[in-house]
């Protein structure tokens, strides 16, 4: 015999019956950023739970850490979150040389940091047009990636790729910047901040873009710290976190930088952050180019690359947050363990409890303002 | 506001040496190491601590107390001297501060207590590291395949793993 289902309670006034629902977003939604999905048990519009189920684009790069030499590792690390290439190579080399000891040239330090505050002004980018693509916004879309193209110019110019850059190396650069990326780099610091500005007056004050982000998704400084969130979403929670200046890596100690925090926890307060920064990279970008020191890109590197026993973490302010590689050495010319922390994990996964309770259309607009990238989630 | 290092020092000094007073007799458990501080220009990290599987929890209500936040947590798996190692990073928002607690398990018996109850963050890095190792972390919520298919048996990353 079919146990009967017991009729759900029926809603005030005897209307639509009162009970939850799931919905299914993604993994190939539209606002969901590739391959992300999320099992939403709904009460109506609202969510009473949000569950982010990952690994869809999971390739097991720590595995393949694992079976090579170090240097033939390089290449992957551009390829976990491909919008912030410079960064996470930028982790990886400077890991390798903390171990082995290798020191690097000042003219690379300097360029390390002009490609890697470029390549943060390009990732900003793609998040502020998918973000306000998501909205409804599909122009600005199209601005930021005009501009973010100058970049993208510059950066094949010095190594030939345009997204996956494995531009650094242990203990330098592969190449030397020429003068074309220089005279490139001073014009685009020309030319960003009217375009700034016009992004100001043309999104950041419309007040469609404040409605739907002011007071939306709460994340507060305590629950970042208890998911290990980091980046603009720590920073828009009133914490002036930056890895930057907490453990200062590279040539940064030697620029004047600010680092924007805004207190007010909400959707806004990420996205302001990231307007904030643009800014705060080309200020940078434009101190290293007028006091880039001339002389070698490439420190002295042992041919057959074998790094003394032990485990060695190397941290670097990626375009998400805290990036940080650990690794261990046994000693030979393979790594024994490649650990890849990333910031788009941590980010996420506070997603479940601060979205509890949010309209769907507002936890749309609170996971643009996270600015994920899938790869990076699931590595 | 911000702790310093000595007083994280003196904390785990104090919770190695009260484990090591409550449970003198206990001889199944492994000898806990010593609190070491480390060069962050060198090794990246600034304290470096070896508990006893049974005190990671403990230790990682001590880092919340003093404001941490989760960084990772990892495993390493030493093949050759039958061991796990369990690897919990942490930062600190405010000061200038990284920690590094570890803990070894037997490889045959892979288990050590959750510490997602304390860092609600942990809960996907112990997810991963399930996957990854086989370790498992009792008390956790929902210890299920995170990257890994949802049928995975297989852990890629230990030492003896044949695809």
């Amino acid at each position: 015999m079919i146990a009967q289902k017991e009729a759900p309670p029926a809603g005030p006034s005897g209307g639509a019956p009162q009970e939850t629902f799931v919905l299914n977003l993604g993994p190939q939604h539209p606002a969901a950023h590739g391959v992300l999905r999320i099992l939403m048990t709904m009460d109506g519009e609202w969510i009473t739970r949000a569950e982010p189920v990952i690994g869809y684009i999971h390739r097991m790069h720590e595995k393949m850490g694992e079976n090579r030499t170090w240097a033939k590792f390089l290449p992957n690390t551009s390829r976990i979150d491909y919008l912030s290439a410079m960064h996470y190579t930028h982790a990886f080399v400077g890991a390798v040389e903390r171990a082995a000891k290798i020191e690097v040239p000042a003219r690379a330090e300097y360029i390390r940091v002009i490609t890697s505050e470029l390549n943060r002004i390009a990732s900003h980018m793609v998040w502020w047009g998918a973000l306000l693509s998501d909205l409804g916004g599909l122009t600005p879309f199209l601005y930021a990636f005009d501009d973010r193209e100058l970049i993208l110019d510059l950066f094949e110019g010095i190594c030939g790729a345009r997204l996956t850059y494995c531009y650094y190396r242990f203990g330098g650069l592969c190449n030397d910047v020429d003068d074309d990326f220089l005279k490139g780099a001073r014009a685009f610091v020309k030319h960003m901040p009217p375009r700034l500005k016009m992004y100001r007056d043309l999104v950041t004050d419309n007040i469609i873009l404040r409605k739907r982000l002011t007071g939306i998704g709460p994340i507060s400084a305590d629950m970042c710290r208890r998911y290990g969130a980091t980046g603009p979403v720590i920073r828009g929670a009133g914490v002036a976190y930056d890895v930057r200046k907490v453990e200062p890596y590279s040539a940064y100690p030697q620029f004047d930088f600010k680092i924007p925090v805004y207190p007010e926890c909400d959707s806004m307060a990420r996205y302001l952050v990231r307007m904030d920064e643009m800014e705060q990279s080309l200020r940078i970008v434009e101190q290293a180019l007028d006091s880039l020191p001339a002389g070698p890109v490439m420190g002295k590197v042992p041919r057959v690359l074998k790094l003394p026993p032990g485990d060695y973490s190397y941290a670097v302010e990626a375009a998400r947050g805290r990036f940080m590689v650990r690794i261990v050495s046994d000693g030979k010319d393979i790594p024994y363990r490649v650990r890849l922390r990333t910031p788009s994990f941590s980010n996420l996964s506070l997603f479940e409890e601060a979205s509890r309770g949010m309209i769907l259309p507002d936890a749309l607009a609170m996971l643009g303002s996270l600015d994920l990238v899938i790869p990076d989630i699931d590595r | 506001m911000s702790p310093t290092i000595d007083q994280i020092c003196g904390r785990f000094t104090e919770l190695l040496g009260q484990a090591a007073a409550a449970a003198p007799q206990d001889g199944a458990a492994p000898a806990a190491g010593p609190v070491r501080r480390t060069d962050h220009s060198q090794k990246g990290c600034d304290l470096d601590v070896i508990v006893s599987p049974l005190q990671v929890a403990a230790a990682a209500e001590i880092l919340d107390r003093e404001g941490f936040g989760l960084d990772a947590v990892t495993g390493v798996d030493w093949l050759a001297q039958g061991e796990m190692e369990v690897v919990y990073d942490y930062f600190h928002p405010v000061a200038p501060l990284r920690v590094t607690i570890r803990a070894r398990v037997p490889r045959a018996e892979p288990e050590l207590p959750t510490i997602s109850a304390v860092f609600p963050g942990a809960n996907w890095h112990e997810r991963e590291t399930h996957d990854f190792f086989g370790i498992r972390f009792l008390g956790h919520p929902n210890l299920t395949p995170l990257l890994l298919p949802e049928d995975a048996d297989y852990h890629p990353l230990r030492k003896d793993y044949k695809p």
